[in-house]
Order: C-alpha cells, then sequence, then structure tokens
C-alpha cells in the first residue's frame, strides 16, 4: 500500500514559517500574497495496513495535534 | 455574530465564583457583556491577580537601597549595579501550557520573559530555567511520556533562546513522580539598562495615542490566564485553542525595535501583552497611569478573519506590545517599525475617566474602571492545614549500602546527573560573555558594555519542601548564596517561582505560606530583595499535587575578574578541605531516595548564623586569591560533590576523612547544610589555614588533588575507591542513555 | 582596515562579531543593515552567526535575497574579504559564493560546545597566520551544519585546496568520533575558488578573549587584517 501524508498546521494557529517566507515572497515581488502555510509531505509504502491504523500513526506520531492537522491519501 | 447570553452556566464556565460575579455586578451597576465577562475571568485569574497569594506575597523584603523598581510594580524588579548601570531580571512559569504541548508552551514561556524583561527598556542578556518533570527511567507509559515531554521543554527552550540570540547559561532539571503529568517549565531572564533608561507601564498623558506594535493577533492561547488557573484534568487535554505558537525571529525583532524606540524620548509607557494579552495590557497601563485607556478593536492588527470582539481581546498571541506614545511623536514609531518590517497600529488614546474603554467600530463592547480589574479584584486568604513536622528518620530502619556502589548510582540519578545533554542544546556562548560554562555552581557571565561580572543560580530541592516547606525554602535561598559564594559573587536579589497544588486544599496553602515565610526569612538574613517573581498555583495531576517548589533564582556580582572561581579541582598536589562540618543528616537525602527509594524523614537544619560566617569567610579568601576552585555539597552530599569537582580536568583525589564512629554511607552522603569543598595550592595553605582560623568558621584539610585515575576515600581503617574516569561516565552517560532509550 | 559586520534581520551574533574585531588595533567595525545597498569602503565583509528570518524555510534562504546581497557578491567579485560565520556560512552557500549546502545535524539537535579544528590548509588570507595541522580549540553552536557537496563538487574542493578547516579531535585526528554534525570528511570550513569569500560553522569570535575560556579565534581575523595590509601596501 501507498499512502501520503499531509500535515499542516492548524488554520488558525500561527505559523511562523509560512509568515516570514510569505514576507519574503512579497520582497521579491510577489504582489497579493494572502496566505502562505508550510506543512510537510509524507510518503509511505507499507504492507497490509488497515487504514484505522494509519490514521492512528498519522495522529499519534505523524502530526502533532496540538497544533496540526493532517490528511491520508491512500494511493494504492 | 451575536454573544451568548449571561447565564450562571456561563459565568461558572468563566472561572467566576458566584460572589466574584455579585462582585462584578455592584463594580458596574449593571449586567456585564460577554466581553466585559471574559475580560474580569482573566484578570480576576489566579494568574493575573494573584487573588489567593498576593496577602502571602506581602511578606516578601521588597526595599533596600539598590532597589529602583520595587516587585509589583512593574514587570520586573530594578536592581542598582553601580556606576549608573541596573540589571532587571525575573522568573516566571510555563507550566500548563508545557503539559499540553511541551515545545512550544516552553518557547513561549521563554519568549515571555523575555518581553517582561526588555519592556522595562533593559537589554536581555542571559537566560536560566528550572525544569522538574517526572521520573524518565524505565519502559511504562508514564516514562515515556515524561521523556516525551523532557526533551519537548528542552527544545523549546533551545528553539526560542537560540534564535532570539540569548544565552541559556543555568539552570536547574529535577525528576520526581511529583511532576508526572504536570511538569514545571520556569523560566529565568535578565537585561542590563542604564538608570535614566528605566521604562515605565503607565498610560500617561491625557490625549496621547495608544499604539499597537508587534506580531498580529490571532485566535491562539485564547484565555491561557484563565487556563493556567485551573487543575490540569483530562480535558484540558481538549482546551488545544489555548496553546500560542512562538516566533523568536518575530521577538528578535520586536525586542531590537522596542529597545531602539526606548532609547528616543518619544514613549510614555510601554507594557507587553502576555497573559491576558490585550485586555490586561490596557487596564493594567491605565490603572498605574491613573488615567483611562480607549481603544478600537477593528484597529487592532490580525491574522485570521472574522475574530469577534471576545476573542481579539482574550487572545494570547505573542509578541506583541502596547506603547504609549507621547502626542506628536507618532513618526518615531512609524519610521522604526517600518526599519524593522513590523505591523503597528494606532488603536486608541488615554483618557481621564479612569475607564477601560473597547470599542467595536461604534459600539462600545467594554467599558469598566480599570482599576477594578488591575487592583481591585478579589483577595483570598485561605485555610492553612496545621503542619505535622516529618517524623525524624530512624536510621536502624535503613540498610548500609556500600559505599562503592551507593557513589556511581546516585552519579546517574537523572537529578544528580549530568545536565550536559540539556545544555548542549542550548546556545550558552552567544553574547559573548560567558565566563563560566553550565555545569558549575553558579553561571557567571561579564557584561562587556557595563563592564560588569554577575552570577546567577537557581535552586530548590523539592523533597526538602515537602517535608518540611519553611526549612525547604529557607535552604533554597541559602544554597542559591552558597552557590554564588562558590563563584566569588556577593547576591544583589532574588525572583522566586513559587509551584503548589490547589491552594484550595489546606495542606497546600500551608504550604504555601510557610515556603512563601522561609524565602522571606532567608532573604533577610542574606540582606536581599524579593525584586518579584511568579506563582503558579494548581500544578495537580490526577494522582495529586506537586512537592511544593518555591524555586529561588539569586543574582550577585563579582568585583573582580580573578575572583570568577569554579567547581573543578585544577592541578594535582593541590590540598583539599572542607569548610562547614562533616555532618550526618540524612533525612530527605537523594541518598535515601536513589539508593532506598525513600522520600521521609526532616530535611537538615538551617542555621543562618552558621551559614553565612561560612560565605563570607570563602568569599574572603577568594579576594585574597587564595582559592583554585569551590564546590558545595548539596544534593548527594561530600562523595558526590568531591567526584564532581574531579571531573573537569580529570583529575584524582585522595581525601582523609579520619576515624569516625558514624556509618559510612551517613558520613558520605548526608546533606548537612553549609558545606563547601575548597581546593588551594600547596604554598597558599598556610595562609588560608590562618585566614579560616581567624573567621572562627569550621574547616578542616581533607586530602590533595592527585594526577592518579582514582578517587580514594579513607575513613579510619575504611578505604573506598573508585575510578574518576568511570565515575565520569556514568555521571555524563545516564541521561543521554535514558533518552536514546 | 575597515569591516562591515552585515545584520540581517535575525541576526544575533553581529555585536559579538563587532566585539572580536575591534579587539585587534587596526580594525575598526560598522554593522551595515541588510537593506543597504552598498559596501563601498569596506576592506572586510562579516556575515554573522543567528537566524535569518527566523531560518524557517531553509537556512540562509531568504536572507540571500536581501538587498545586501547583491552588494556582498560585487564585493567578493573584486577580491574582497568576505567571512560567513554559522548562519553567514548557511547564506553564503545558498546565494552560491560557497559551493555545497549545510542539512540539519545527523543527531538531529542543536549542539553548542567547545570542539577543535584541524587547520588544513593556511594558503588562504584567512588561515595565513595560522600553520597547516594546528589544532584550534573554537565552539560551535547550530543545528544544521552538517555539510555536504556532490561528488564533483568535493573533487573540486580537494583539487583547490579549498577545504580550510576540518572537525578533529584534541590531538588532531580527524575521525567520525569527532564530527559533530556528519560533515562530510569532517568538514567545518571552506573558501571560495578565489580563496577570498570563507565560511565555517564554528564561531571564532567566540574565543578571542581569554577571559571567555580561549583565543584560539584570533588567528583568523589576524590572517584576514595581515592580508589586507599586504594588499594595501601593493
Amino acid at each position: 500500500m501507498k499512502a501520503v501524508v499531509t500535515v499542516m498546521p492548524k488554520p488558525a494557529i500561527l505559523d511562523p514559517a509560512g509568515v516570514a517566507t510569505g514576507h519574503a515572497m512579497e520582497h521579491l515581488g510577489l504582489k497579493g500574497v494572502r496566505s502562505v502555510r508550510i506543512g510537510k509531505s509524507i510518503e509511505i509504502e507499507v504492507d497490509n495496513a488497515d487504514e484505522k491504523q494509519l490514521h492512528e500513526i498519522c495522529h499519534d506520531l505523524l502530526s502533532n495535534p496540538v497544533v496540526e492537522d493532517y490528511t491520508l491519501e491512500i494511493l494504492s | 455574530m451575536s454573544n451568548p447570553a449571561i447565564t450562571p452556566e456561563l459565568v461558572a464556565k468563566h472561572g467566576l465564583s458566584p460572589e466574584e460575579y455579585e462582585k462584578v455586578l455592584s463594580i458596574l451597576g449593571r449586567e456585564p457583556s460577554f466581553e466585559e465577562l471574559g475580560v474580569f475571568s482573566v484578570m480576576w485569574s489566579e494568574h493575573c491577580s494573584y487573588k489567593n497569594s498576593r496577602p502571602e506575597l506581602r511578606k516578601f523584603p521588597t526595599t533596600g537601597p539598590s532597589v529602583l523598581v520595587k516587585a509589583g510594580e512593574e514587570n520586573a524588579g530594578v536592581i542598582d549595579i553601580g556606576d549608573g548601570w541596573a540589571v532587571a531580571f525575573k522568573i516566571e512559569s510555563h507550566n500548563h501550557p508545557s503539559a499540553v504541548e511541551p515545545f512550544q508552551g516552553a518557547a513561549t514561556g521563554v519568549g515571555g520573559i523575555i518581553r517582561d524583561i526588555f519592556t522595562m527598556g533593559a537589554r536581555p542578556v542571559f537566560l536560566m530555567d528550572s525544569l522538574r518533570f517526572g521520573s524518565i527511567e524505565g519502559g511504562s507509559e508514564q516514562a515515556k511520556t515524561n521523556r516525551r515531554l523532557f526533551a519537548g521543554v528542552v527544545a523549546g527552550i533551545a528553539h526560542y533562546g537560540n534564535c532570539i540570540g540569548l544565552p541559556t547559561i543555568a539552570g536547574e532539571v529535577y525528576f520526581d513522580e511529583s511532576y508526572s503529568g504536570n511538569p514545571l517549565v520556569n523560566a529565568f531572564c535578565l537585561g542590563i539598562l542604564r538608570h535614566e533608561q528605566i521604562a515605565r507601564g503607565a498610560a500617561e498623558g491625557i490625549g496621547n495615542p495608544v499604539f499597537y506594535v508587534g506580531a498580529e493577533t490571532g485566535r491562539d492561547g485564547l484565555a491561557g490566564a484563565a487556563f493556567a488557573s485551573r487543575e490540569l484534568t483530562e480535558e484540558s487535554k481538549a482546551d488545544r485553542p489555548a496553546v500560542q505558537v512562538g516566533d523568536p525571529f518575530r521577538e528578535k525583532l520586536l525586542l531590537e525595535a522596542c529597545l531602539e524606540l526606548l532609547a528616543t524620548d518619544a514613549v510614555a509607557g510601554i507594557q507587553d501583552m502576555g497573559a491576558a494579552g490585550l485586555t490586561c495590557s490596557t487596564c493594567e497601563t491605565a490603572s498605574r497611569g491613573g488615567t483611562g485607556v480607549e481603544i478600537d478593536i477593528q484597529l487592532v492588527p490580525q491574522r485570521a478573519k472574522g475574530q469577534t470582539p471576545y476573542e481579539v481581546l482574550l487572545s494570547e498571541s505573542q509578541e506583541r506590545m502596547l506603547v504609549i506614545v507621547k502626542k506628536g511623536r507618532e513618526d518615531v514609531v512609524k519610521r522604526i517599525f517600518e526599519k524593522w518590517d513590523l505591523p503597528y497600529a494606532e488603536i486608541g488614546k488615554v483618557t481621564d475617566d479612569g475607564m477601560m474603554r473597547v470599542r467595536n467600530g461604534n459600539d462600545v463592547v467594554v467599558n469598566v474602571p480599570a482599576r477594578s480589574l488591575a487592583d481591585d479584584g478579589p483577595l483570598y486568604s485561605r485555610e492553612a492545614a496545621p503542619f505535622i513536622p516529618p517524623a525524624p528518620l530512624d536510621l536502624s530502619s535503613v540498610p548500609q549500602a556500600d559505599p562503592e556502589t551507593a557513589l556511581p548510582k546516585l552519579l546517574s540519578h537523572p537529578s544528580i546527573a549530568s545536565k550536559r545533554w540539556v545544555w548542549r542544546q542550548y546556545d550558552h556562548m552567544v553574547r559573548t560573555g560567558t565566563a563560566v560554562l553550565p555545569g558549575s555552581d553558579a553561571a557567571v557571565f561579564i557584561v562587556r558594555e557595563a563592564n560588569k561580572i554577575l552570577a546567577a543560580a537557581t535552586d530548590c530541592n523539592a523533597i526538602y519542601c515537602k517535608l518540611d516547606p519553611s526549612v525547604g525554602a529557607r535552604i533554597a535561598v541559602a544554597e542559591c548564596a552558597r552557590n554564588l559564594a562558590c563563584s566569588g559573587a556577593v547576591p544583589i536579589g532574588v525572583t522566586d517561582n513559587l509551584n503548589f497544588g490547589n491552594p484550595h486544599k489546606p495542606e497546600n496553602f500551608y504550604q504555601l505560606r510557610a515556603a512563601v515565610e522561609g524565602i522571606s526569612e532567608g532573604c533577610r538574613a542574606f540582606n536581599v530583595p524579593v525584586t518579584g517573581g511568579n506563582v503558579s498555583l494548581y500544578n495537580e495531576s490526577p494522582a495529586g499535587a506537586i512537592d511544593p517548589t518555591p524555586t529561588i533564582s539569586m543574582v550577585g556580582t563579582i568585583a573582580d575578574i580573578t575572583h570568577i572561581t569554579t567547581q573543578s579541582f585544577k592541578e594535582a598536589g593541590d590540598q583539599i578541605y572542607l569548610l562547614g562540618e562533616v555532618g550526618s543528616e540524612l533525612g530527605a537525602s537523594h541518598y535515601l531516595l536513589a539508593i532506598h527509594g525513600r522520600k521521609e524523614g526532616a530535611p537538615p537544619a538551617l542555621d543562618f548564623d552558621k551559614e553565612i560566617p561560612i560565605h563570607n569567610a570563602l568569599l574572603g579568601v577568594i579576594r585574597k586569591g587564595l582559592v583554585r576552585s569551590a564546590h558545595d555539597c548539596s544534593e548527594g552530599g561530600l562523595a558526590v560533590a568531591i567526584a564532581e569537582s574531579t571531573f573537569g580536568n580529570a583529575l584524582g583525589a585522595s581525601i582523609d576523612l579520619g576515624a569516625t564512629d558514624q556509618r559510612p554511607d551517613v558520613l558520605l552522603f548526608n546533606e548537612t547544610q553549609g558545606r563547601i569543598i575548597i581546593s588551594v595550592k600547596p604554598s597558599d595553605a598556610s595562609a588560608l589555614e590562618n585566614e579560616l582560623s581567624t573567621s572562627g568558621v569550621p574547616f578542616r584539610k581533607i586530602g590533595e588533588v592527585t594526577g592518579k585515575a582514582d578517587l580514594l576515600i579513607m575513613t579510619g581503617a575504611d578505604v573506598y575507591n573508585w575510578k574518576v574516569a568511570s565515575l565520569n561516565e556514568t555521571f555524563e552517560r545516564a541521561i543521554p542513555s535514558l533518552m536514546e532509550s | 582596515m575597515k569591516v562591515a559586520v552585515i545584520q540581517f534581520p535575525g541576526s544575533n551574533c553581529d555585536t559579538d562579531c563587532q566585539a572580536a574585531v575591534d579587539s585587534f588595533p587596526g580594525i575598526q567595525s560598522e554593522i551595515v543593515w541588510h537593506k543597504e545597498t552598498s559596501l563601498a569602503g569596506y576592506d572586510a565583509v562579516v556575515l554573522p552567526g543567528g537566524f535569518s528570518y527566523g531560518d524557517y524555510l531553509r537556512c540562509g534562504s531568504i536572507a540571500r535575497f536581501s538587498p545586501i546581497m547583491a552588494a556582498v557578491r560585487a564585493a567578493a567579485d573584486s577580491g574582497v574579504l568576505v567571512l560567513g560565520i554559522c548562519n553567514g556560512f548557511q547564506i553564503l552557500c545558498e546565494a552560491g559564493l560557497l559551493p555545497g549546502t549545510l542539512l540539519r545535524n545527523n543527531g538531529l539537535l542543536f549542539r553548542c560546545e567547545r570542539l577543535h579544528l584541524r587547520v588544513e590548509s593556511n594558503n588562504s588570507p584567512f588561515t595565513s597566520v595560522l600553520h597547516q595541522g594546528q589544532v584550534l580549540d573554537i565552539p560551535i553552536a547550530h543545528g544544521e551544519g552538517n555539510y555536504f557537496a556532490d561528488a564533483e563538487t568535493l573533487k573540486a574542493l580537494h583539487a583547490n585546496s579549498q577545504i580550510l578547516v576540518r572537525y578533529c579531535d584534541a590531538s588532531g585526528n580527524v575521525s567520525s568520533e569527532a564530527n559533530p554534525n556528519g560533515s562530510l570528511e569532517n568538514i567545518a570550513g571552506i573558501c571560495s575558488h578565489g580563496r577570498n569569500v570563507f565560511g565555517l560553522m564554528p564561531h571564532p569570535e567566540r574565543v578571542c578573549d581569554p577571559l571567555l575560556g580561549g583565543t584560539d579565534g584570533r588567528g583568523i581575523f589576524q590572517s584576514m587584517l595581515e592580508a589586507v595590509a599586504k594588499a594595501k601596501v601593493k
């Protein structure tokens, strides 16, 4: 099984990395930057995992549920 | 969006008691708005109002000829250090946020205390931390959680301190079951300033504009102050919006911009937005200035769209300040904050009616007398349980452990073991002033611009405090002073962080009261003022209250570069002396805890009339240039102190304690107070003895530093022998091994 | 000799560098804000340590676009000495003024400690007063100092003797135990092909005062001073 997990800062949570990068984009001439959010993408290949267990891994290990949300996409 | 109706349930949810709500009604003469309810809720929380502790805190000695800004007057106390220079310093807790999210909780704790210091007009120069966690040993779920909390807190402190460029130069870390689920994170910052640079947090000058500067307001940390004043329960883990995210980069810019702004004469008052954010800074500045402040929520820079006035008022977004600018000097703020690429906005003005008034465009959502929020909150004197003195230790019930195996075991106890794993993650050298690196008795920092040498230490043995809070608190003060003396420093001031359980429980309130009285007694004895600090109550987890932990941080000055002294033995042949008594008090010791799993007995006695002459005698011989190393005996007693002294330069030691009728474990590991191990060049030994004899303090020669690989301790016919390298390895590897497991 | 110490937003070793440099008779330094566009009149440029722009995206990735960087590039092209320390090294790599890049430490943790460096070449204006094989006691303080370059770049670094300092133990042995961060071949600092740009992760400015535990950092600044003096005589 192949899956991609995307971990992003929760919408209401400050993302200092995104803010700093957004300002840099403006300084480089990109107009109208409204929001930049920086997360991470994790590719997983695993034999015989059930989806529920993957969600648990996403929640407990791959993301910090206090400040981050994740999405799990099963590719195959 | 319409606000909820004010019901008794909503009032209770805001943590206000029915009596407190009655008081709100009588102040306003009407029902509060939803926003006003939120404002009263945070301002009257323990975190902001100290309603359960203030009557106790009044017992602290807070005055003295060197005190420029007193405890409680401003964000931090300020102490004169001579030549027109002063220091501002304070310690503050971030326990509850760190329990929920250790990395951000600790990081924002560091950010908050740094803001408290530069709000005073001081340039922050160094940090310290006092940390407590549950046991990190073993494979239990609890131990795993404690390791995760420990790693997260240390990484969070490192992230914030390293990025902003302040060295974390000292601290303490203890591990004890009582902190499982409720870690303690107390962060200290010290800053330096000229007397004329002291900035005030008062809204002065009717008609002066009120500026908001720094990061935009978001929904993070909503009502964190109220959150910090409740016990941690399973539900509070679901309280997740109450987590703030720190941005040390923004704070670095804010720090530089504010100091640049304060160097102009454009500022009438300045206040950081910490707990209770915009609410607290507005009503406190007004209350201090004897004025009113009116602001418009719609003018506040906001990160997220659609935030309600309630959310904006109570948000605890970090890296923000409120600045009262002299009318006509608005352009100065504009120029400086644009240079540093920071948001700023004029959000209101100082008024003459004593009200905190908040508008949302044309609507007035808050209209409350500022004093009623900041200074006239409820005050409680809680019931204190009677003190039950601990039963003295019955020595016959303690099996005698073999010292040769007990010493390495003590050295590998995480509370005693090397904290290199921790401080190696902190940049402890940035700002190029760290003259004594972490790991010695006290940190020593040279402030180049002021040509001053500062020393700082932080201490608290919570086992002593658990068993006898008054004695424990006195020892915490004495140990700080002793650590400073060992570094060649004279104390100038104290800041304290009182970490206790729920004050509604009489035994907890007794602990708080006794600790405050003990600290006060200690500070009077050393003639140092308490310059401020922080109270953190409700430190309880489902298993019960933490051990009472009145953390003491003490700052001192060193008169001359040649007085700086460290704990490591320097050269083979140097003579080793013990200042103070050999001692025999084993109660409440780490030997009992680490070897026998027992937390019991009476803590060692503390007699200031014996303690202070020893510090003075030590400082006397240090100033005469006779002392090559000095190290105090604390947890683990004489044997641990001597072993630690051998590590720095990989030297051996040969110690002879003479014949005695004491049990060897008592002799080597007792924690009697007022003891210092010093080493001296052989050629200076007689001069040292003369000086010490004149001073009249007890001392004895106990051995010499050797170039051999062994630590030898003889007592009568018994000889104990350890390899220094092996002890050092045990000491150094203990925490890394646990954290890699 | 006039030295510009560049101040990026988030620089935090700028005043430390200034204090170290100013402790040499004959050097005056000035802090130059990153929004400036000219470095005319300076004999040397120091990019200090810190966390420019918070280093949130990649260390140095945003600072390389600061207005001053065009002037730094022009200065480097004209032979002016450019020294990048820690974050300054990372910025120089991101800007392409030095080859390779700095990855996260292999132990994943920030490390601040005293350690040892071996001088690999004294054929540079930054190491000329040192001797080859000399062991220096200089601290590090970084989370991302793991030097990496592809095989071809590494070959070029060897061919031109651009590796100026490596991590070693107290006796000068370059070993994996002495490597604090996983750097390729224990590389701690490299110079440019033209030898006038030098980047290193350790902090020489922190060991320029005996009161702070050492003076092993002074050789680098002394070398720069002598190189500039020599160039002026010509």
